[in-house]
């Protein structure tokens, strides 16, 4: 019988990682992965699932696989491929969803979305490459890293009183009740090859029929971090490693199991946004704001605990109840009060390209260390409003217009100091002419619901309301 | 070399010399050479004669494309 042994049709044919290296993977010399690979082209291609395949990328070793397979691919955050993969398989009930995870990955950061999704049954084949040890990040002590075996991390070897046993992901998988197919298999020589190609077919075969989950453990050599030969890497699989993880089919239902059909209500955008209770905005007639600029920019930068987060969150939620282009990026530390921290907002009349305000129209400082860091980025047409409260004393190279508003104070004598930052809303509305008084009133009464509040923050507006008309 | 015969080609500029090919072929054709390919690697070479197309070099091989067998 002609056969042709070569690379698979399932491949790409150039991989474009990087220009130096087009036709090979990034894979070390002998590594496990790329005959994993090789043996999952073979079988798509044979199966003709190439183009049904929707592969789900870890982060490890295996992180370039959508490079690999001329299939669809979506790369996950660390350990979340099965979590991933279960959106991806019930978006798209046809599809061939493949996770394809290491054992850093799957047994270590991201065990619950794997146990769940196995608890699932969800139509998806999982893929777990165990090497027992971090292969990317330079041979660190996995879960699944052997007693004695030495590690980066485990300079004497993995000790079961501190580190704990090796896990067995297979038999644990197995048993939970709806897995279809649990199995481990070996890629360390052309036997044990032969039998996982076998396996792996039966895995993508369940993934055609739809009959539910399918999770193959794939013991791999990872020579470089083994600190071993190729060969002689291969040789301790047999000789240690598959002692400790056993080969096997541990639970085959295949014949049993019924295709498994999931509802999967397909909507349009507009009915997403209904849902979302965005149309209405949408439809909205209320006119735009005016400003000086058809896109303004701001910076509210003072102390953590000083409101100037919520500073800029007001003026967006203001600015985009007028069906203004809006954006609020935070800037903070760790501390929930002190520390320093800023927000920056865009308002504009057309979609907005990038929500980092580089130099500000309008600055807002409430702290000295914020007017002399953001102070001198503003341009000469912009405006600074600084708390003359804390600061006495401001930067020699400002190039704009300056306003001292004694903000803490203010608020002081309203009657909380923590409303400075509703003392500087009222303020730099006025100041932009973006908003009338009366439109600053109907928001913070909708934002703030208890009388008390309202009285003081309607006090605090009006308060840096009067100190724009005065300076 | 005849045509019904089993060939197997060894493309150099894909090979890492991992050398897993070279223990598993059962007629011993396969070795290490001294020529470094633009990878940096030093590549296995087919050195005999007498492949008989079980592919075992082509299934241990994990570079996609670096190894290709012909069965008649």
């Amino acid at each position: 019988m002609s056969k042709v042994f070569e690379k698979s049709p399932a491949f790409f044919d150039t991989f474009e990682r990087k220009p130096s290296m087009q036709k090979t993977t990034h894979y070390c010399p002998g590594c496990g992965h790329g005959i994993i690979g090789k043996i999952i082209a073979d079988q798509l291609a044979e199966l003709g699932l190439q183009d049904q395949a929707i592969f789900v990328g870890p982060v490890g070793c295996g992180v370039f696989i959508y490079y690999y397979f001329e299939s669809s691919a979506v790369s996950s955050a660390h350990g979340r491929a099965s979590a991933v993969a279960t959106g991806v398989s019930r978006a798209n009930p046809d599809a061939v969803t493949i996770s394809y995870q290491g054992d850093g990955d799957l047994a270590a950061i991201g065990t619950s979305n794997a146990i769940h999704a196995a608890n699932r049954g969800e139509n998806m084949i999982v893929f777990f490459v165990n090497n027992n040890i971090y292969g990317m990040t330079g041979g660190q002590l996995a879960p699944t890293t052997l007693i004695d075996q030495v590690a980066t991390t485990a300079p004497y070897g993995r000790s079961i009183k501190n580190d704990g046993f090796p896990l067995r992901m297979a038999e644990m998988m197995a048993g939970l009740e709806a897995p279809t197919l649990v199995a481990r298999v070996g890629v360390n020589n052309p036997r044990n090859i032969r039998q996982a190609t076998k396996v792996i077919k039966k895995g993508l075969e369940i993934q055609r029929d739809k009959k539910g989950y399918a999770f193959i453990e794939i013991l791999s050599q990872c020579p470089t971090n083994w600190k071993k030969e190729p060969k002689e890497a291969c040789e301790w699989i047999d000789e240690v490693v598959s002692k400790q993880y056993p080969f096997g089919v541990f639970k085959d239902l295949t014949e049993e199991r019924e295709a498994v059909e999931r509802p999967c209500k397909r909507v349009e955008f507009a009915e997403v946004a209904k849902q979302l209770g965005l149309v209405e905005t949408a439809a909205s007639d209320s006119k735009q704001l005016e400003m000086a600029h058809d896109e303004m920019h701001f910076k509210f930068a003072g102390f953590g605990g000083q409101g100037v987060l919520s500073l800029g969150m007001m003026l967006a939620q203001m600015s985009m109840q007028r069906n203004m282009e809006v954006t609020w990026l935070p800037s903070y530390g760790p501390e929930v009060r002190g520390g320093v921290a800023n927000s920056s907002v865009v308002v504009s009349k057309t979609p907005i390209g990038t929500p980092v305000v580089d130099n500000p129209n309008v600055l807002v400082a409430l702290n000295r260390p914020s007017l002399e860091k953001f102070g001198p980025l503003v341009p000469e047409d912009g405006l600074i409003v600084y708390n003359s409260s804390l600061i006495d004393q401001i930067p020699a190279d400002l190039k704009c217009k300056v306003y001292a508003l004694p903000a803490t104070d203010l608020a002081s004598t309203v009657g909380t100091v923590k409303a400075a930052n509703v003392v500087v809303l009222g303020f730099i509305a006025r100041k932009t002419g973006m908003f009338e008084l009366a439109d600053l009133e109907v928001f913070l009464c909708e934002t703030f619901k208890k009388p008390a509040l309202q009285e003081v923050n309607l006090k605090a507006v009006n308060a840096g309301w009067q100190a724009a008309g005065n300076l | 070399m005849t045509k019904d015969k089993p060939t197997v080609t060894i493309h150099g500029d894909l090979c890492k010399g991992c050398g897993l090919c070279i223990i598993h072929c059962p007629k011993e054709i396969l070795s290490a050479s001294d020529k470094i390919n633009e990878l940096g690697y030093l590549t296995t070479v087919v050195s005999g004669e007498g492949c008989i197309g079980c592919a075992n070099c082509y299934i241990v091989c994990p570079e996609p494309g670096a190894i290709t067998v012909v069965r008649p």
